[in-house]
This record gives structure tokens, C-alpha cells and sequence, in this order.
């Protein structure tokens, strides 16, 4: 479309809709599409801490190092102990609220939820290539980093019933802010 | 004329140090205008020059106009990364000691990024609204823009700004480098309510998700009361579209509360009965303190204020009259005080606001200072409308410890140097 052509169609356009916007301002402009749940379901990613939003399939530990071995542990180094990008993801247990240490904060010694692991490697993890893992590879490298952190036994299967279930350390470690804090 | 100049080199300063008083501003324009100013000696003067720019027409008119190649200096920047992290993650503050006024260029906004900065195509972009409601609905970036519009003035502070004031050392990363990721602009976009409605939000629904459409897909959660309240969909920053990095097409704008929480790239808002407790409301964002616990959603930026000029990136070039200037902000209101000292908290007097000041918008003071080439501790305090005022760092430090990372508001101190460098200090 040449420009001339697309200052015109702009130009109509506004005219169009300035004429109808406020005149249908009370009933709402109802400008938005319909979803449908097929249409929702590829973006309806989040899971909440009683589990909600939890797919099918499960994964062990052991699975969950083929996973980690495989797609983590270039940037997390070996037993999540932080490699390339230096976050350990494993330890610190027992080092909050210790005077005069600084805390380390890890999946095991910080997190209130185990739902939160598995969603957050579910949207923004591997790095390179987000959004990749299947359910049960999410609920296997899940279940490798719980147990690294000692939260759930080798032989553990983590599913939508049994991941909501896993008690993290310092899940009564928040309160909500209030001003003055 | 010399009158007017004398009156203000010789006024008896106000405060310790040489702080004039803020009623210099309005004294008359006359005695500003000549603020440092000394008349060159009419003898042995060289004529103005005529400089060839004065003689023959030239230069481009580009589409898009940028600023001159001599303010190429001007630039976001002292963005730091965890060593060894991927590039796409990280942050690029705004250059606050070359700019005045209130509105940040878009250009010059500062960001925050977790999986660098994506590419979206408007015309594919959508926004879902969906979870507790009667009608799930999507919108068109063009849909969402023949919906009735508000612009607003709001300044925009990363949860994690000034986070370097809690190391044990001054950092001296220069106002850039510590307090570069608050930004100010004026917002055009749609209300959050108005789209919420025709949705029709069930009312169990006490929070919503808020995701990115970037790789990582940041994920916020947000009282649904802040929703319905004054939230934006922002399309528009200062009269043009959102720029990339501040989350073109479309945002998430919530006055007053914390950056990370304003999503950028929006793509999806979904009501719940409760926080989905993602990473960003978990693992980060949370202040710990000594005890061991962390408060959660630390939703306000509280006051704050610093001086941009002179800041450690700025030279002073010998002693005289200069303007001393910053900015302040409240995510409560709007800042309705700001007291400058320059022997470090000892005396303090009010500065000059500029303009009444718009409600969770940025306040720029003002205040002439008559620098005697001697050591000098600059410092600025903001008291808010709601009565909140900018703690001393050992202050926040007692209240929070030195772990809680986040929400850094503390006075700032810059020691001016008889050489006239300034670093930055604790006092």
C-alpha cells in the first residue's frame, strides 16, 4: 500500500470510528473477539499454588537429569550449583535469618511453592528456546531440582496431584507488605 | 543589573554551605539570569565570531528527527548484567544528570529486560482477557485503539532502582549507574476497567495475572482493586507509540506501584481468586529481612528523591553560584516537599518545586547554591503528600537490613571535592 493510500485509509478509519466510539461508550464498544478454549489453551500457561493449571503427565527425578543434563546445566552447572549464569539453584537451606550472613536464596531454601518452579520453567526456560519442553519433560527437571534440594525422595513421580503437595522450606518464610516496611 | 548580581553573590545563604534561599527564584529573572555569569573585559575581547553555519543554508531535514551530534553523549547506559548472563538479560538506565525537566525521551526510558527485546509485529500482536469471566475476550492492537483514550503523567521506577545503595561501599556508578532505572512520560492508553467490564469479572475475582509477550513471558500478579482503579493499557508514550523496550505495542500501567509489576509486550490479563505466586512475586521482588522473612508484593515506590546536577558524572569547574537540581516521586501522590543540604543532613532548606506537580508524577526542584571551592555533602530529602519522607540510608538500613535488595529510597549523598569532583558517599 503506498503511503498516500494508507493516510487515506487511516484517515477514514478514524472518521469512522470517532463517529461511533462515544456514542457506544455506555454499553461498552465490545471491540474484543469471543475466545474460545482451544483458542486460550496455548497461552494459558500459569499454574497456581493449589495446582490449578497443572497439565497431564509426570516425571521423575531420574528423567529429570536427562532433562537438565541435556538443555541446563550449560548455564545452571552440574547439581544446579550455578555454572555460567551464577545463581545456584540448589543449597542455601538454613541460611536465612541468620545474623550477619547473607541469605543464599535457591529453589530449596527460598521458593513458598513448588507449583512456581514448574511454571516458570514453563514460560521462560530453556533460555534459548522457552516454551519447548513437554509436560512430562517440565514435571521430570522439576522433580530432579526438588530432589537436588533434598524436598522429594529418587523414586518420586511429580504429577498435578503430587507437585501442589511437595512442602518447600520457606513456604511460611513471606508476609504480605505493608506500608511502613 | 549589578545590583541584582551582588545581591545574590552576596546573600547570606539560608542553610550551612552556602544554600541560598528558594525565594531567590522568584526575586526576579534578572538576578537569575546572571547566576556565574562575569562580563568579559570589553578590552582585548574578540568580536563575535561568524561561523559558517551563520553563512550558507545546509543539513538534512530527516523523517524522524534525532538529537545533535554533539549531545551523542546522551545516552541509556550503565546497564549491569550478572556477569556470565545471556545478553538478553539485564537493564540500560536513563542518562539523569543530561536531562531536565519531568518527561524522560522515549529513547532515553530506561528498561529492564529477562529475555531481551522482542520483535512484535502490531498487526499479529493480541491481548487475551480471560480466566474469572463471563466472556473471554481478544483484542487487536487495532481494536484496542478505537476504544476512548486518557493521557497521564507518570513516572515509572524499576522495584530494583538504587538497589547498589544497599552494598556495604558507595557505589560510584554515578547517578546513572545507581538511580538510572526511573524514567518519566506521558502515557496514552486505554483503561484496564473499561476492557475488565466488558469481559465481566466475576466478583470472587480478587487478582489478576499479568503476562509479556516476550520469550520469558513475565508474569505479575495484581490486586484486582489496582485494576479497576486506574491501571492502563498504554499504546502511546509521549505522543508515539510505546517504544520497544518499554513494551511496544501495548503495556501494562500501574501509577505508583513498582516497574516490574507493569508488564510490558502485554498479551495476556487473567482474573483469579488469588496471586499465582509466580517467580517475580517469589524468588524476586521480595525483601528479606535480618529475621529471615521476606515481605511479599511490595507494591508501592515510596518517596524518593536525588540531585542530578551536580551528580559524580558532572565536573564542577570552579567555586561560584551554581543551581543545584533533581527529581522527586512518590508512588503514594505526589511530592509536596523536597529539603536540600550541603553539609551532609546537618541544615537543610526547602527547594524550589517546579510546576503544582501532577499526582504520581516526577517534581523537579531547584535550588541556587553558592559553592565556595570547600568539601561539600550534598543531599536531598522528598516528604510526600501522604506525609512519607525519604528515610537516611541508616535508617532504611535499620528498618530492612541490608539484604532486602529492593525499593532503595534512601538519601543519597554526593561530597564535592575542592577540586570539584564528586563521588558518592555515605553520611
Amino acid at each position: 500500500m503506498s503511503t498516500r493510500k494508507g493516510l487515506i485509509a487511516a484517515a477514514l478509519l478514524l472518521l469512522a470510528t470517532t463517529g461511533s466510539a462515544f456514542a457506544d461508550t455506555d454499553r461498552g464498544l465490545n471491540l474484543g473477539h469471543l475466545a474460545s478454549p482451544g483458542e486460550i489453551s496455548p497461552w494459558d500457561i500459569d499454574v497456581s499454588p493449589d495446582g490449578t493449571g497443572l497439565p497431564p503427565g509426570s516425571g521423575t527425578p531420574a528423567q529429570g537429569l536427562i532433562v537438565y543434563t541435556q538443555k541446563c546445566v550449560v548455564c545452571h552447572g552440574v547439581n544446579g550449583a550455578g555454572g555460567t549464569f551464577r545463581t545456584p539453584l540448589a543449597g542455601g537451606q538454613g541460611t536465612l535469618g541468620v545474623p550477619g550472613k547473607r541469605p543464599v536464596k535457591t529453589i530449596g531454601s527460598f521458593w513458598p511453592y513448588a507449583t512456581s518452579v514448574f511454571a516458570y520453567i514453563r514460560r521462560a526456560m530453556p533460555y534459548d528456546s522457552p516454551k519447548s519442553l513437554s509436560s512430562d519433560e517440565l514435571y521430570a527437571v522439576t522433580a530432579y531440582l526438588l530432589q537436588l534440594n533434598g524436598l522429594i525422595g529418587q523414586n518420586d513421580v511429580m504429577n498435578a496431584q503430587t507437585l501442589p503437595k511437595v512442602l518447600m522450606p520457606n513456604r511460611n518464610g513471606f508476609k504480605p507488605w505493608t506500608r511502613g516496611d | 543589573m549589578s545590583e541584582d548580581r551582588s545581591e545574590l553573590h552576596e546573600a547570606a545563604p539560608v542553610a550551612g554551605n552556602g544554600l541560598l534561599g528558594r525565594q531567590a527564584f522568584v526575586r526576579g529573572a534578572t538576578a537569575l539570569a546572571t547566576l556565574g555569569y562575569v562580563l568579559r573585559q570589553p578590552a582585548g575581547a574578540e568580536p563575535l565570531p561568524i561561523q559558517p553555519w551563520m553563512t550558507q543554508p545546509n543539513g538534512p531535514v530527516l523523517p524522524y528527527d534525532r538529537p545533535s551530534r554533539f549531545e551523542s553523549n546522551v545516552v541509556r547506559g550503565a546497564g549491569d548484567r550478572q556477569p556470565g548472563s545471556p545478553i538478553g538479560v539485564g537493564n540500560i538506565k536513563t542518562p539523569l544528570h543530561l536531562l531536565t525537566g519531568t518527561i524522560t525521551p522515549a529513547g532515553l526510558h530506561h528498561a529492564r529486560f529477562h529475555s531481551g527485546i522482542p520483535d512484535i509485529d502490531p498487526d499479529k500482536h493480541e491481548l487475551l482477557i480471560h480466566g474469572m469471566v463471563k466472556r473471554p475476550l481478544v483484542f487487536t492492537v487495532e481494536a484496542l485503539s478505537r476504544y476512548p483514550m486518557e493521557s497521564h503523567i507518570y513516572f515509572h521506577e524499576c522495584g530494583g532502582n538504587s538497589e547498589i545503595m544497599y552494598a556495604d561501599e558507595p557505589s560510584q556508578g554515578g547517578v546513572q549507574g545507581i538511580h538510572g532505572q526511573v524514567s518519566c512520560s506521558e502515557w496514552t492508553g486505554v483503561r484496564l476497567a473499561i476492557l475488565m467490564e466488558e469481559a465481566g469479572v466475576d466478583p470472587k475475582a480478587t487478582w489478576i495475572l499479568a503476562e509479556g509477550a516476550d520469550a520469558s513471558a513475565m508474569t505479575r500478579s495484581v490486586p484486582m482493586d489496582k485494576v479497576m482503579k486506574d491501571a492502563l493499557i498504554a499504546l502511546y508514550q509521549n505522543g508515539e507509540r510505546v517504544m520497544p523496550s518499554v513494551g511496544y505495542p501495548m503495556r501494562l500501567l500501574l501509577p505508583g506501584f513498582e516497574g516490574n509489576m507493569q508488564v510490558k509486550w502485554l498479551r495476556r490479563i487473567k482474573a483469579l481468586p488469588g496471586p499465582t505466586e509466580s517467580r517475580d512475586e517469589t524468588s524476586k521482588y521480595t525483601e528479606t529481612y535480618p529475621d529471615g522473612i521476606s515481605t511479599q508484593f511490595n507494591l508501592y515506590i515510596e518517596a524518593k528523591s536525588v540531585i542530578t546536577r551536580p551528580a559524580p558524572e558532572l565536573k564542577m569547574p570552579g567555586p561560584g553560584l551554581y543551581e543545584l537540581s533533581g527529581l522527586a516521586w512518590s508512588g503514594y501522590g505526589k511530592v509536596n516537599k523536597v529539603e536540600v543540604s550541603a553539609d551532609g543532613g546537618k541544615s537543610w532548606t526547602e527547594a524550589h518545586l517546579e510546576g503544582p506537580g501532577s499526582l504520581l508524577a516526577m517534581t523537579r526542584f531547584r535550588l541556587p547554591w553558592r559553592w565556595d571551592g570547600g568539601p561539600a555533602l550534598l543531599q536531598s530529602r522528598a516528604t510526600d503528600n501522604t506525609g512519607n519522607v525519604q528515610p537516611t540510608r541508616a535508617q532504611m538500613l535499620a528498618k530492612r537490613g541490608p539484604w532486602a535488595n529492593y525499593h532503595a529510597n534512601c538519601i543519597t549523598t554526593w561530597s564535592v571535592a575542592p577540586s570539584g569532583d564528586v563521588t558518592h558517599v555515605y553520611a
